[in-house]
């Protein structure tokens, strides 16, 4: 699936301080049993959203109307869990473009990636200073720089560099994707299986 | 002249880079495709839209098991998007020839569980699905992960996916495990001692004498949970327990293939002298029947003792607490005592015959606690015919339980299989996430012999005191 090229995203953001927020929390496992990608950003975090009963928690972030914006910051080892693309598909359709956090499990990031969503990785220090920054004012932005690999708090300047292999950001800032460049090299592939052990 | 010393998983992993891009992920060639039923629409939509084809069909293997009921499986499926998704893996599988094992196939059954029990999974493989506990065939010594939609939309186009390489850890335990020990405890202590997070970024090898002693089956539960520790998978040196088990499988090689098969397989060891990232071990003594008490796996304890205070675990106080308050748990409580409402046994951990023989050997002439209801569902149609075959379904009966249908079931609660809001239940599966077992469930994860014990006594008891 084609994405939205990712160069500089400026944007409030909207803080979720948890630990080991893992994909059961993103989107719990009752609303995988669509055939198409289509709804999910309506689901996401749907029991920390939603009562029983479907109305919604009051105190829950997403709830929150002074908290917006396209970047999510969470606690430690986020998207733990399982392998569920659909995770990542539910923030991406609930509007969010990049996620932070000091620590992201492996699967989720790959997913994120895969799809167009930039998962930032600060160093437990920073990720502080976000969250401090956004409860002293809810309309603090965040600078993410692609293609210099920063991340900025605005109000005070701040700023930290992340890291991304050259080979993703190359793909984020074009809207590229993984199947584009395995499909051009289908021959080598086929020539390699052809000598495959199994 | 010798070459440097090389670990197992490098030495599987080399053997599969059709491509290494600088400053970029290896172009990774996967030999065996797992799908199911859940994560696999949306690829083969993608490849609709691209216009392009699977490449290799007889390279991947469908079964139905995420979304299935575990009861009255020859009627039609009830719930219409669960329906929708069992019918569009037909027709999919159908359109590219792909090997189908849906409802009612007498091979069908967990992913996890069905792969290996008829020999597609095998020493030294690549193997994916798009699902987190594909690390379960690692124990094949094979390299095995899960992966998202688009992931398995690669492999179904080009049997590759782009993979950087992860860094090595090897979990050494040497030592016996004692009395009401078994393998899932050895994982759960594992995860209790390094956190949900330990191994993130890690691909893990276990060695030592634990696992060079354990069966088939036990080291696949243990490899099943690696993913829980944060790593993408775990792996196990394949030994004569290996090829005893494959030899003679449907999918296994014959004659000469499987000698040179064999061949091949006693090289894939870690050399004496090869380096690891990390190293940690662990002794087999310091085990005892664990359980959880949180909502992440790494928040486990052995079953004697009490519930850490917050200043003891590695996660933050404020997402502990949390944690503690969704289970209605306090700190420095006993865990031995505490009302359970469920028990189910089954999941891609715990659903393989040696889990039911371990709990029939509890329940065996006792009765199921009135309190308690139980859901023990086999992972697939061969064990299901197993637990007949060896009269443990005859001990179960007379202990006043019955067994479900092959399938996911409880572990994730897709189907109808939920645990009620606030709820207890002792569950074989992997995950003890808020709502992971139904909205509002609250899950102890445990061994088959810790969730037998709760399902004859009523409440979180300590195997050892019955056996």
């Amino acid at each position: 699936m084609a994405y939205d090229k990712f160069t500089i995203l400026k944007s409030t953001a909207v803080p979720l301080p948890i630990e080991n927020v893992d994909t059961d929390q993103i989107i719990p496992a009752r609303f995988l049993k669509a055939t198409e990608r289509k709804g999910f950003g309506d689901n996401l975090f749907r029991d920390w959203r939603c009562n029983n009963d479907d109305t919604p928690k009051k105190d829950f972030v997403l709830n929150n109307p002074i908290y917006s914006g396209k970047i999510l910051v969470g606690g430690k080892n986020f998207g733990s869990g399982s392998s569920r693309e659909h995770a990542a598909w539910a923030i991406y359709d609930y509007g969010f473009r990049a996620v932070v956090s000091s620590f992201f499990a492996d699967i989720f990031k790959g997913n994120a990636l895969n799809i167009g969503i930039l998962p930032v990785t600060v160093s437990p220090e920073f990720l502080d200073k976000i969250f401090k920054a956004i409860e002293a004012d809810p309309k603090a932005e965040l600078e993410i720089n692609l293609p210099e690999q920063t991340i900025s708090i605005l109000a005070t300047g701040e700023k930290e560099s992340f890291v991304i292999n050259g080979y993703k950001k190359h793909n984020m800032t074009n809207g590229f994707d993984d199947i584009d460049y395995l499909q051009a090299m289908k021959d080598e592939i086929k020539t390699f299986a052809a000598n495959s052990a199994y | 002249m010798s070459s440097k010393p090389s670990t197992l998983f490098d030495k599987v992993w080399d053997a599969h880079v059709v491509r290494k891009i600088e400053d970029g992920p290896d172009v990774f060639f996967i030999d065996r495709h797992f799908i199911h039923e859940v994560t696999s629409p949306v690829a083969f939509l993608g490849l609709k839209t691209r216009g392009i084809s699977v490449m290799f069909p007889d390279r991947t293997f469908a079964t139905a098991d995420h979304n299935t009921p575990t009861i009255n499986q020859h009627l039609p499926v009830e719930d219409p998007l669960s329906a929708n998704q069992l019918k569009a893996l037909e027709d999919n599988t159908a359109k590219y020839g792909i090997s189908h094992w849906g409802l009612n196939n007498p091979k069908n059954g967990i992913v996890h569980v069905v792969g290996p029990e008829n020999g597609i999974t095998q020493p030294g493989m690549t193997i994916v699905c798009g699902d987190s506990h594909t690390s379960t065939h690692g124990a094949f010594g094979a390299i095995a992960f899960g992966i998202g939609t688009s992931e398995v939309e690669m492999v179904l186009s080009s049997q590759c996916i782009m993979q950087p390489k992860p860094k090595k850890m090897r979990i050494t335990i040497n030592g016996k495990l004692g009395k009401g020990v078994v393998a899932k405890d050895v994982p759960l202590y594992i995860l209790s001692q390094i956190s949900a997070s330990g191994a993130t970024g890690y691909f893990i090898e276990f060695a030592g004498e634990v696992f060079e002693n354990m069966s088939m089956e036990g080291r696949m539960t243990v490899c099943n949970l690696s993913i829980e520790m944060g790593a993408r998978g775990g792996m196990i040196a394949p030994d004569e327990t290996t090829f005893n088990y494959l030899k003679g499988k449907e999918k296994s090689p014959k004659g000469e293939a499987w000698d040179k098969a064999l061949a091949y397989w006693k090289t894939l060891k870690t050399d004496a002298g090869a380096a690891f990232d990390a190293e940690l071990s662990f002794h087999a003594d310091n085990i005892e029947p664990q359980i959880t008490y949180g909502t992440n796996p790494g928040l486990g304890t052995g079953i004697t003792k009490n519930i850490p205070l917050a200043t003891a675990v590695k996660d933050g106080e404020a997402s502990y607490k949390k944690s503690l308050a969704y289970m209605g748990f306090a700190e420095d409580e006993k865990i031995i005592g505490k009302k359970v409402d469920y028990v189910f046994l089954g999941s891609c951990t715990n659903g393989r015959i040696e889990d039911f023989r371990a709990f029939a050997t509890i329940v065996k002439g006792r009765k199921k606690a009135d309190n308690i209801t139980a859901w023990l569902v086999p992972g697939s149609h061969i064990v299901e015919s197993q637990i007949k075959e060896e009269g443990i379904l005859d001990i179960l009966n007379e202990a006043g339980f019955s067994l479900r249908q092959p399938g996911c079931s409880a572990c994730l609660a897709m189907n109808d299989d939920k645990i009620p809001a606030g709820k207890y239940a002792v569950s074989t599966s992997n995950r003890n996430f808020e709502g992971r077992q139904g909205p509002g469930a609250r899950t102890l994860l445990a061994s088959p012999l810790v969730a037998a014990a709760a399902a004859v006594t009523g409440v979180v008891t300590d195997p050892r005191d019955l056996l």
